[in-house]
């Protein structure tokens, strides 16, 4: 069985040292190993922005694909082959701003593809813009001024578009972090896990001690039930999007592998492509 | 005894005109003629008027016809619109309620029939379709146990009641108008078919065939006019072999999610129009860059913009060869003929798997939306190429080395594994990379790595790149065309012929990469070239001219007006050259 080790390979990750997204590099090569994958079985899909990188930096079948759409070239690689692992991952502006439309309806869809969002409040690639998760009066280079657009709340959000699986962490929280990333890979339906991943470089208002002191970790509340939609939906604006853990998971409502019609247990990249003779005359005597 | 007829039902968008369009081409498709649809509609649900003509023929027949010989009206701007197309002796049948008029100047025959009174006394006005075929078939004095059986398979599914209703509703029409008209006229009687029962389809059906015949097994797809029949017909087939089709949220998602489900190796296609074309461009060129086999299909309609989305044009030429950003290798092709919409489909899935690039399938609407007779078309002949796909077991790799995906070969396609596949991982990036997909911003590799993606447009050409249709050295003039256009000008070279004119026609098929070779030697023997094509600019007669040369032989035949040409018009233009 593989270890961690086996999900590293020797290319060196061009982040900015104490970059967030060290963690969640690590995290998902953890997480692989104890869910009990081996490399080729896992394909990791990303968008663009230095977050995006990241699926170059484990082993495993990546694909570094375009700028928002991380998430419908995830879905097709799980709807070619639900046999393997399917892991997108990418930045709060490829996934909330560029990508906002996929992510909703990703939701929607209920593939079995879990999603990580990096997400540090602003756009780290394109060197310091504002994000759909900037604070409102936030300065940045985009937003001299401040930002004056109210911030997305991506988990109210997901909740009101029907997920099945919401959670939140914190790159400097590696075990609570790897911990939901295994959950997210055995949730059957789509698992969205947004994790605040600071950007050192660019985000000097949101920093790892900002966020240690303002976030609030769902295990400080014993009688939380993440199986209650309204529950998770109160707690979610009580603490303004702040907590960590898992916030909610259905686990009742069937992925969409399994509800569409014909659809079978083996990879369709598994299958035979072959017409026979016979089934392609019944397909013409429709036309006769 | 005729060998050919044109018939028209028209009314409002949602009375009825394609169901009674379907039951009459259907009947007449089991007598064994041939049949070639056009349909004249709007973007309106209901209401607006809406037209299907139907030519039928003993003879295979590829164009829509100059004239009408029978027009079925629901409505006084059925007969309005259309009555100027009859020709002289040509018959209305008109729903006698709203006391129809022949427009002032227009010989042809009327037939009151009191169509919507006879379906009201028989129940619903819903049947009133049902008297208006009824009364127009009898009147070819074609069987009626033919037509029955039509209808019967029509109405089956709501029950025998509904089916007798409806017979009833055909038989009650057909009496009245024989009883009028002293039987069936004599002058529209058809000759025999040959009683051989063609396949009968819309370019769409045959394309959404063909993709099953070629393996294809999942469809991501926003619906579009002219395109949503393919992810329509694919959703109700696919999942029998354990396919399916996923109605995205935009094209983007259409586009990215095919691309996603190749790259995983399963044949997956999305299709769309000229907007929709638009928006995939970014991701036309992710394929391209990653080497990922993608199948799209454009169905052209009427541009820019909205345009005219039901209407004929053949304008998105430019943008499927120049769009994208950046330059990547990609495959154009643009089929002639119904059977090509299927055929197409096989040969598009394997060039993209073999050369590993985006394939774009560029019909326009008549050929996509018109029903048409189609040879028989053979499984056997269908091969399932899938290019440099390695499926044996790969050898364990080195320490820190990867698959080399991107491997520099003599022919510029590389091996290819699937995910899943053990001693296989590489990386596959939109980003300039090495060998095995690492980010690589070295000069050396970036010159290396566009000359192997490049260098696989060299070699690609598509069966019939070019077709034939005639070359007779006496010709002087030479039609060059491409898509629904080529049944319309043989039809003319036909007439022409009579009139001992010969006229030489070629059809370009592979659009992109350009097979200049090919077309040389027929624009040189040529004196004058005509390209004939469907938009405002020539953009077929620009590449012609940017690829092969002979400017000053080359004459623009231009139409843009939304409808397809008329055999008469390419007849007309081409004895004013002569
Ligand atoms: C279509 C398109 N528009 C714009 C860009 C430029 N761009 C690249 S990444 C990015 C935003 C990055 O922000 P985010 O997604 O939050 O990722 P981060 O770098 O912060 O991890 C932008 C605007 C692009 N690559 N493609
Ligand atoms: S710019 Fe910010 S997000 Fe990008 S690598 Fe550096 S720290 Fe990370
Ligand atoms: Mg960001």
């Amino acid at each position: 069985m593989a270890t961690f080790k086996e999900f590293r390979n020797n290319i060196k990750p061009n982040w900015c040292p104490g970059c967030g997204d060290f963690s969640v590099q690590a995290a998902i090569q953890r997480a692989a190993a104890n869910v009990g994958l081996e490399p080729e079985q896992l394909a990791v899909i990303s968008g663009i922005g230095c977050s995006g990188r990241i699926s170059g930096y484990i082993n495993a079948y990546g694909l570094h694909g375009i700028h928002g759409r991380a998430l419908p070239i995830a879905q097709g690689v799980k709807l070619a082959n639900r046999e393997l692992t399917v892991i997108a991952s990418g930045g709060d502006g490829d996934g909330f701003a560029i990508g906002m439309g996929h992510t909703v309806h990703a939701i929607r869809r209920n593939l079995d593809v879990t999603y990580i969002v990096m997400d540090n409040q602003i756009y780290g690639l394109t060197k310091g813009q504002t994000s759909p998760r900037s604070a409102e009066g936030f300065k940045t280079k985009s937003t001299p001024e401040g930002s004056i657009e109210s911030t997305l709340s991506p988990l109210e959000i997901a909740l009101s578009a029907g997920a099945t699986f919401v959670a939140q962490s914190f790159s400097s929280d590696l075990k609570q972090l790897t911990a939901l990333i295994e959950e997210g890979i055995k949730h059957k339906g789509f698992s969205l896990i947004n994790v605040f991943s600071p950007c050192v470089t660019f985000n000097k208002v949101n920093t790892y001690d900002w966020f240690k002191e303002n976030i609030v970790n769902l295990e400080q509340f014993p009688e939380y039930d993440p199986s209650n939609r309204v529950a998770a939906m109160n707690k979610i604006m009580e603490t303004h999007g702040m907590l960590t853990g898992l916030i909610y998971q259905d686990k009742v409502r069937k992925s969409y592998e399994d509800l569409a019609v014909g659809f079978k247990e083996q990879g369709l990249a598994n299958q035979k492509l072959d017409l026979s003779r016979e089934d392609f005359d019944k397909l013409l005597a429709e036309f006769k | 005894m005729i060998s050919q007829l044109s018939w028209k039902i028209g009314g409002q968008q949602g009375e009825g005109v394609e169901s009674t369009d379907r039951i009459f081409s259907t009947a007449l498709n089991r007598l064994g003629y041939y049949l070639y649809g056009y349909r004249h509609f709007s973007s309106r649900i209901k209401g607006g008027h809406t037209n299907n003509k139907i030519r039928i023929s003993t003879n295979p027949i590829r164009a829509i016809s100059d004239d009408l010989d029978i027009l079925v009206a629901f409505d006084q701007e059925t007969i309005d619109l259309n009555a100027g197309e009859l020709r002289p002796g040509g018959v209305v049948v008109a729903d006698a309620k709203f006391s129809p008029v022949i427009p002032e100047g227009i010989q042809a025959r009327l037939f009151a029939v009191p169509i919507t009174a006879i379906a009201e006394e028989l129940g619903t006005s819903l049947m009133k379709n049902m008297v208006a075929s009824g009364a127009s078939w009898a009147l070819l004095g074609l069987p009626l146990e033919v037509f029955n059986k039509a209808v019967e398979e029509e109405f089956g599914r709501k029950g025998p009641a509904i089916v007798e209703k409806n017979v009833e509703a055909v038989k009650r029409g057909a009496e009245f108008v024989l009883e009028q008209a002293g039987g069936p006229l004599e002058e529209f009687k058809l000759e025999p078919a040959d009683g051989t029962q063609k396949l009968f389809m819309i370019g769409n059906e045959a394309m959404g065939l063909g993709a099953i015949a070629a393996g294809c097994r999942l469809m991501s797809a926003y619906p579009i006019t002219p395109a949503s029949e393919i992810m329509e017909y694919l959703i109700k087939k696919l999942p029998k072999f354990g396919g399916t089709v996923v109605q995205t949220e935009d094209e983007i998602a259409a586009v990215t999610m095919a691309i996603g489900a190749n790259y995983a190796g399963v044949r997956t296609m999305t299709a769309s129009a000229g907007p929709g074309l638009s928006l995939m461009m970014e991701a036309i060129g992710l394929s391209g860059m990653t080497e990922t086999p993608l199948v799209i299909v454009d169905t052209q309609r009427g541009g820019p913009s909205t345009g005219l989305p039901t209407k004929q044009e053949q304008s998105d030429i430019n943008a499927l060869i120049y769009g994208t950003h950046g330059e990547i290798p990609k495959v154009v092709v643009a089929p002639s003929t119904i059977e090509e919409c299927f055929y197409d489909m096989v040969e598009g899935f394997n060039v993209a798997e073999e050369y590993q690039v985006p394939v774009i399938i560029a019909t326009d609407l008549q050929l996509s939306l018109g029903k048409q007779s189609c040879e028989p078309l053979d499984i056997e002949s269908v091969r399932i190429n899938r290019g440099k796909l390695v499926t044996e077991e790969l050898p364990q790799l080195e320490e820190h080395r990867m698959f080399k995906r991107y491997e520099f070969t003599e022919d510029g396609v590389s091996p290819r594994v699937l995910p899943g596949m053990k001693n296989g991982i590489h990386h596959v990036t939109g980003v300039e990379h090495d060998q095995e997909g690492r980010p690589s911003e070295s000069s050396i590799n970036r010159q290396k790595m566009m000359d192997k993606r490049m260098q696989k447009m060299d070699s690609i050409r598509v069966k019939d790149a070019v077709k034939v249709n005639a070359v007779d050295p006496s010709a002087e003039v030479l039609i060059v065309a491409m898509g629904s256009t080529g049944g319309t000008i043989e039809e003319a070279r036909a007439r022409l012929s009579k009139d001992g004119i010969a006229i030489n026609h070629i059809t370009v098929r592979q659009m992109h990469p350009f097979p200049s070779e090919l077309i040389e030697p027929h624009l040189k023997a040529a004196k004058t070239v005509v390209v004939l094509e469907n938009n405002a600019t020539g953009q077929l007669a620009n590449l012609i001219k940017q690829n092969v040369g002979y400017h000053d032989k080359i004459r623009n035949f231009l139409k843009y007006d939304g409808t397809p040409f008329l055999p008469s018009e390419v007849y007309k233009a081409c004895k004013e050259l002569n």
